[in-house]
């Protein structure tokens, strides 16, 4: 609880009916999706406008008051738990407007808050694309997506959201506005601060408003799928298909065991023997499509596939994307907790970087189901387990060191698309350098001397 | 119960339903509730969490979560679109049975619940004098709704535009048994109308017999109509809700049925998914009682569903000139997957062209007492679904739930339109008496 005089003061700035104290509401706002303790946070703020935004980070930093920004609290890595109890979380869900959607000049300006899918939406409307999916677009912010520079199953062929972010505003922390980019293709006007500032976490400064890029969407998409008896198969089918100089805007992977779950749960008809399942996407011009699709098929062949089709119409290539959206839901229903990482590697090693989960899996006893994005060696180990049972929950914490140890070990990086907040921060070392840390928190303290922008996340205190 | 430790390990009972949330908060996408405001303890993920607090005693507040958790439409969208299966409603409305439990019913919701809705006829009677004497207090609000609102200032009906209360419930006046020993082939239901079509759309239960004659089921329809149990259950009542279920399971237990019919998408789902998931809080716990209401629930049916899977109505190749557009009652879809079949029957009239409107299956805001007790809120869900129907341009809006139609009407007669607001099975039994009409005698 904080103390009364400084929450008239919040009221004051933001309204007294988006100032939420009480302890039932406070207790709403004190977890994210990582799994992680939850910390209850002193107050609870949302602002409707980004003149209130300003005001409060001002506020928040007059006080030395800590301040995590929260979206839609989708985080995997517990960047929006609150730090202490004596924080305050600022939600920008209230912050949703879309400023603008320009087709003349290819680009939107968006407010913090505006939801992916909705923004992807709105940008279609007016026949225009935006490319990045990170998996909880439904519901996450675009404001969230570029503090943790989420990614997507289009990686591969579109990158991820650092790609689409042309400029910004955002509050530093006595709520000055800095602005960096610009609407235009080219800028070389100053710092390059907003590509600083995609994936800094909250640390570095609270965004006001955000200059995505959009492009214009491919003419034609085609969707298949090809079944391994081997992952070593698969991986170089997928070698092989770049190798040929295709690019395909989603190429995704199952395993086994989450080809027998998905199985399980939607009785689809997937092959429940088969060791790896692609699911591949490609598009662009009519042409190329059809002369890519065919091509992939081929290799797929070549390199082992024991069935590969493509999906004959919309309805077809629903279906196969269906057994990819189900993947982690089918996934979640086996045990009440799963634990969902990222660790990436160069994607020539996914074959021994599965084989090494699959023996992770095999030491510490437990069920792990590994799907992601072949592409781009973004995999996602999913360790199903119950948060209650302490003895197995030590084991898993135990499964995800050595899962971070073997993806550094073959040139990997700990976070594809999830970021480091509270979960990784731990082995942040291990993949920079003690230097790396201390830059990063030499950097923070002087944007932030007092520590108030969600201290303790991604570089420690 | 005022004894907090009660409390605790009553909702522990819920704890494996609460610790298969992942907190994913991809509920957020689906609640209206959260839609309108944002806020994270409208969502079911909060709401959860608040629940699994209060059970591990983090949080010690049971009347606050009660507040909280009371804020919910029960449209069940979050349920539907858990990635993790989390049966969300079965949840709350156990933790409101609980927590009620434990702080007492409102004096007001006592007196309605205990007083009338446990009693049927206290209640057909009440509604009786309610009907004669509701003329001096209302006037007309829309000829072509017919919907009135209060001529004067008044706290319970504020701004509504209501539909007037029937002068006599259906039932008193249509109740019938079977027509005799049971024939091969021919179909015995036991026709439910609901409180809502027995006391305030009695023309909708009308049409409904129309068309069972049509087709020649054989119907019985009992000569009182307790409630289904769900407003009370939804306010944690689980004391009323166990009476009217008792109350209903006699009526219906003796009598050799194919099956319970309603044309209320709420009573259904009330009856096929909550009487069994509540089958712990019900009067008496034996297996033979069990038993019985799993029964009934499995014998029980949406009015559309029964006469699309049931008996095969087909949508004709033809439709009329009339324009209709179809709501997704959540009751009907999310909870029951019953989405095609009233489709089928508005095209089985082939009297109207049926126009998709934008999210058919998004909540109305009705969601029953959330109505009575956020009308603010309810209103401001609604003016989406509101703007959807006017945009498709459609003659009329039909929908398989007497609520969402009161709200709809509501919704419609505030914005002064000419839209008309049906049932499936009205414009099925219209378009048969048309055809009749047709038919040289």
């Amino acid at each position: 609880m904080m103390n009364k005089n400084l929450v008239r003061q919040f009221e004051k700035i933001a309204g007294a009916g988006n100032v939420m104290g009480e302890e039932a509401d406070r207790h709403a706002y004190a977890y994210d999706s990582a799994v992680l303790d939850s910390v209850v946070p002193a107050l609870v703020v949302r602002p409707d406008t980004i003149e209130q935004l300003g005001r409060i980070v001002a506020l928040c930093n007059e006080n030395g008051t800590p301040l995590t920004v929260r979206g839609s609290g989708t985080n995997l890595s517990g960047g929006t738990i609150p730090t202490g109890t004596d924080a305050v979380v600022v939600v920008t869900n209230g912050l949703a407007r879309i400023l603008e959607i320009n087709p003349q000049d290819l680009y939107a300006v968006v407010e913090p808050g505006v939801i992916t899918a909705q923004f992807a939406a709105a940008a279609a409307e007016q026949g225009l694309f935006y490319p990045p999916d990170p998996g909880s677009q439904a519901v996450s912010t675009l404001g969230g997506n570029v503090a943790e520079n989420a990614g997507g199953l289009r990686g591969l062929k579109y990158g991820v959201t650092k790609d689409y972010v042309m400029g910004m505003e955002f509050f530093d922390v006595n709520g000055e506005i800095v602005k960096s980019g610009s609407r235009t293709v080219k800028c070389a006007t100053g710092f390059n601060l907003s590509d600083l500032m995609v994936g800094s976490e909250g640390l570095l400064g609270v965004f006001a408003r955000i200059i995505l890029k959009l492009i214009p969407p491919p003419k034609a998409s085609r969707a298949m799928t090809a079944v391994f008896a081997s992952v070593e198969q698969a991986s170089e089918a997928v070698a092989a298909i770049i190798a040929d100089r295709i690019v395909p805007c989603t190429l995704e992977f199952l395993d086994n065991f989450t080809i027998r779950t998905v199985e399980d749960f939607r009785h689809a008809g997937l092959p429940v023997d088969a060791e790896a399942l692609l699911l591949i996407e490609v598009d662009g011009h009519p042409a190329e499509v059809s002369e890519d699709a065919e091509k992939i098929q081929e290799i797929c062949r070549k390199n082992g596939a024991v069935q590969v089709r493509a999906a004959k119409n919309e309805a077809e290539k629903e279906l196969i994307w269906q057994a990819r959206r189900d993947a982690l839901p089918a996934l979640a229903r086996l045990k009440p907790t799963t634990v969902l990482e990222d660790a990436t590697v160069p994607r020539s090693r996914i074959p021994d970087m599965v084989k090494k989960i699959k023996e992770i899996g095999r030491i510490y006893n437990l069920d792990i189901g590994t799907f992601g994005h072949a592409g781009d060696g973004n995999l996602h180990p999913t360790i199903l387990t119950d948060r209650r049972d302490h003895k197995e929950f030590a084991r898993v914490e135990k499964a995800i060191d050595d899962i971070f140890d073997a993806a550094l070990a073959m040139g990997g990086t700990l976070s594809g698309e999830h970021g480091i907040g509270l979960a990784k921060r731990k082995y942040m070392e291990k993949e920079t350098s003690k230097g790396t840390i201390l830059y990063s928190r030499k950097l923070k303290q002087t944007f932030d001397p007092k520590n108030i922008l969600n201290p303790g996340k991604m570089i420690g205190d | 119960m005022a004894d907090i430790g009660k409390l605790v390990r009553l909702l522990k009972e819920l704890e494996e339903d609460l610790a298969s949330c992942t907190r994913c908060g991809m509920c957020q996408a689906v609640c209206p509730l959260y839609g309108q405001t944002g806020r994270e303890t409208d969502v079911a993920r909060g709401k959860l969490v608040l629940v699994e607090n209060l059970s591990r005693e983090i949080l010690d507040d049971p009347q606050a979560v009660k507040k909280r958790l009371d804020r919910c439409l029960l449209c069940g969208s979050c349920a539907a679109a858990c990635p993790g299966g989390v049966p969300v409603l079965e949840v709350f409305l156990k933790a409101r049975a609980v927590i009620t439990g434990y702080l007492g019913l409102s004096p007001v919701k006592r007196a309605i619940f205990r007083g009338f809705l446990s009693n049927p006829d206290r209640l057909d009677n009440l509604l009786k004098w309610m009907g004669r004497l509701q003329g001096p207090f209302t006037r007309s609000a829309n000829k072509i709704l017919g919907t009135s609102c209060a001529r004067f200032m008044s706290p319970v009906i504020g701004d509504r535009h209501f539909m007037p209360i029937a002068a006599a419930a259906w039932h008193t006046k249509a109740s019938r048994g079977f027509s005799g020993p049971r024939q091969d082939g021919r179909i015995r239901v036991v026709f439910y109308p609901g409180c809502l079509a027995d006391k305030i759309l009695p023309r909708l239960a009308d049409a409904a017999m129309e068309v069972f004659a049509f087709h020649d089921v054989d119907v019985f329809v009992a000569d009182k109509a307790p409630c289904c149990g769900i407003p009370a259950l939804s306010s944690g009542d689980v004391k009323t809700f166990s009476t009217l279920v008792k109350k209903n399971l006699n009526i219906w237990q003796p009598l050799d049925f194919d099956y319970l019919v309603t044309p209320c998408a709420t009573c259904t789902s009330t009856i096929v998914k909550l009487w069994p998931a509540m089958e712990d809080y019900l009067w008496d716990k034996s297996r033979k009682t069990k038993e019985q209401v799993r029964k009934i629930a499995a014998k029980t049916m949406d009015i559309s569903a029964f006469f699309v899977d049931i008996l095969g109505v087909e949508a004709l190749p033809d439709a009329g000139p009339e324009t209709v557009t179809y709501h997704d009652p959540c009751h009907l879809k999310k909870s029951l997957g019953v989405e095609k079949q009233p489709r089928s029957l508005l095209g089985a009239a082939g009297t109207c062209r049926l126009i998709e409107m934008k999210n058919a299956d998004q909540c109305c805001g009705m969601g029953g007492s959330f109505n009575l007790e956020h009308y603010e809120l309810s209103e401001k869900i609604g003016a989406k679904k509101r703007d959807a129907i006017l945009a498709t341009g459609a003659d009329t809006i039909a929908t398989g739930c007497p609520a969402c139609m009161l709200q709809i009407t509501d919704l419609l007669s505030h914005a002064k339109s000419r839209v008309t607001v049906q049932h499936p099975i009205e414009i099925y039994a219209r378009s048969l008496r048309e055809k009749q009409k047709e038919k040289p005698k």
